[in-house]
């Protein structure tokens, strides 16, 4: 009978957190899905968008530019130097542009906007909830999901890959500046040998569609964390860093995942 | 006025991506080189004995000038032959005689196809098959010929 007892705890305790994974996935999905069925307050009012497309997208600008200079910059530096080993130095526009376009980009700004902005969402979510001002919102029969939790997110998946895009672009300069007018690499192959390699559908596109995706995990993280955290001081603090986590987690695990299916070694086996 | 200044910063923010992302069809991506402009195209097959190491997606070039690409790579179990489905920018037309080669760009350079332009007066047609071809130059087998052959010359001399 005990030791029935001990492996019926035994099991249980494995099944708990299981138990446990699913309640909270299927809570997430749930609140991804009125989250969707809320979006039609963003048409309705396009106001509440664009000022927060200010605060996730403008004010994310500066960290984006200055990162993207200094990423392109010392990618080009790289590149060059190993490059020049073996007399191919005219191809460090091609590695550089495939770099930042293919992954660098996507990746990274998603990374440096999930901590800017993701962070920022999260408190600001979890403040009202703790100030409970979220509550006074459902007193009034205003709905929070609409009025708070849908503007953001559509505001994050809308500004992710017009920045991923700006990132893209101002790094392809700091590469560009480093290899050109420093190193002496010729300019017209720099852009010529990029221009032949970097494919518009495969490259480009592939880019920001995993930047679109990043974007949607990124907010739906931020904005789920917020509405769900604990509300007390240290309940925000809590979401907030797991924001962070699990953002970054997300985006370097959704990344492998997307280049696999848009590997373009499995085309030729068709 | 604040809501002046915030409306002014999001367009800004937003034109900004879009010239950015402007930037990288055009400027980066090549967009206006080849036949992404809803160009007319057509398409081409070619049996090869041996590709090499050609891609799908590598350039079609004759004289130089890239004229097409690569569009899928497969194999006739019938004939044992690789057969290479080439597409062709429609403002280009070859003789039907013209002869295709795998050629490589400099030493180690990457693989493409060579169009050798004929003489005949009709033209490739969508949908032809092309077997006037040599294959890709293997460096392996070339260096065992190379070898072969110094060795046969010897034995001769003797």
């Amino acid at each position: 009978m005990t030791t029935l007892e001990r492996v019926v705890g035994l099991v249980g305790r494995l099944g708990a957190p299981v138990v446990d994974a699913a309640v909270g996935l299927g809570a997430a999905t749930r609140f991804f899905l009125s989250v969707l069925a809320a979006s039609t307050s963003c048409l309705r009012r396009p106001r509440l968008v664009v000022r927060e497309l200010y605060f996730i997208g403008v004010l994310s600008l500066a960290i984006i530019l200055v990162s993207a200079l200094f990423v392109g910059m010392v990618l080009g530096l790289q590149m060059y130097d190993t490059l020049v080993r073996f007399g191919s130095e005219d191809i460090v526009g091609m590695v550089v542009a495939l770099a930042l376009v293919r992954e660098l980009g996507p990746v990274l700004s998603a990374l440096l906007i999930s901590s800017r902005a993701g962070s920022a969402v999260t408190a600001e979510i979890g403040l009202m909830k703790a100030t409970e001002q979220l509550s006074a919102m459902e007193m009034m029969a205003v709905p929070p999901v609409a009025r708070v939790v849908a503007p953001r997110f559509w505001a994050g998946v809308l500004a992710v890959p017009l920045l991923t895009a700006i990132f893209d672009v101002v790094g392809i300069f700091g590469g560009w500046l480093v290899a050109v007018p420093l190193l002496g690499v010729d300019d017209g192959t720099f852009w010529s040998q990029m221009r032949a390699a970097v494919d518009f559908r495969l490259d480009v596109v592939n880019g920001l569609i995993k930047s679109l995706w990043f974007g949607v995990a990124i907010l739906f993280i931020a904005v789920h964390q917020g509405f769900h955290a604990e509300p007390t001081a240290e309940g925000v603090s809590r979401a907030t860093t797991r924001t962070v986590v699990r953002s970054a987690l997300v985006v370097l695990g959704l990344d492998f995942v997307l280049t696999a299916f848009m590997f373009r070694g499995f085309e030729g086996m068709g | 006025m604040r809501r002046q200044l915030l409306d002014f910063w999001v367009g800004l923010f937003v034109a900004a991506g879009i010239a950015a992302l402007v930037f990288l069809a055009l400027e980066v991506a090549d967009l206006t080189h080849l036949g992404w402009r809803g160009g007319e195209r057509y398409q081409v097959e070619a049996e090869f004995s041996n590709i090499g190491g050609l891609k799908v997606r590598a350039p079609v070039k004759s004289a130089g000038v890239t004229v097409g690409r690569v569009a899928a790579i497969g194999y006739d179990p019938q004939i044992h032959k690789a057969v290479v489905r080439l597409e062709i920018d429609g403002r280009y037309r070859f003789p039907a005689d013209s002869s295709l080669s795998i050629l490589t760009s400099g030493l180690l350079g990457e693989q493409y196809v060579g169009i050798q332009p004929g003489a005949d007066t009709e033209t490739w047609q969508d949908g032809d098959r092309v077997w006037l071809t040599s294959s890709a130059l293997v460096l392996e087998n070339l260096v065992g010929e190379f070898l072969l052959g110094r060795g046969g010359g010897g034995d001769g001399a003797r």
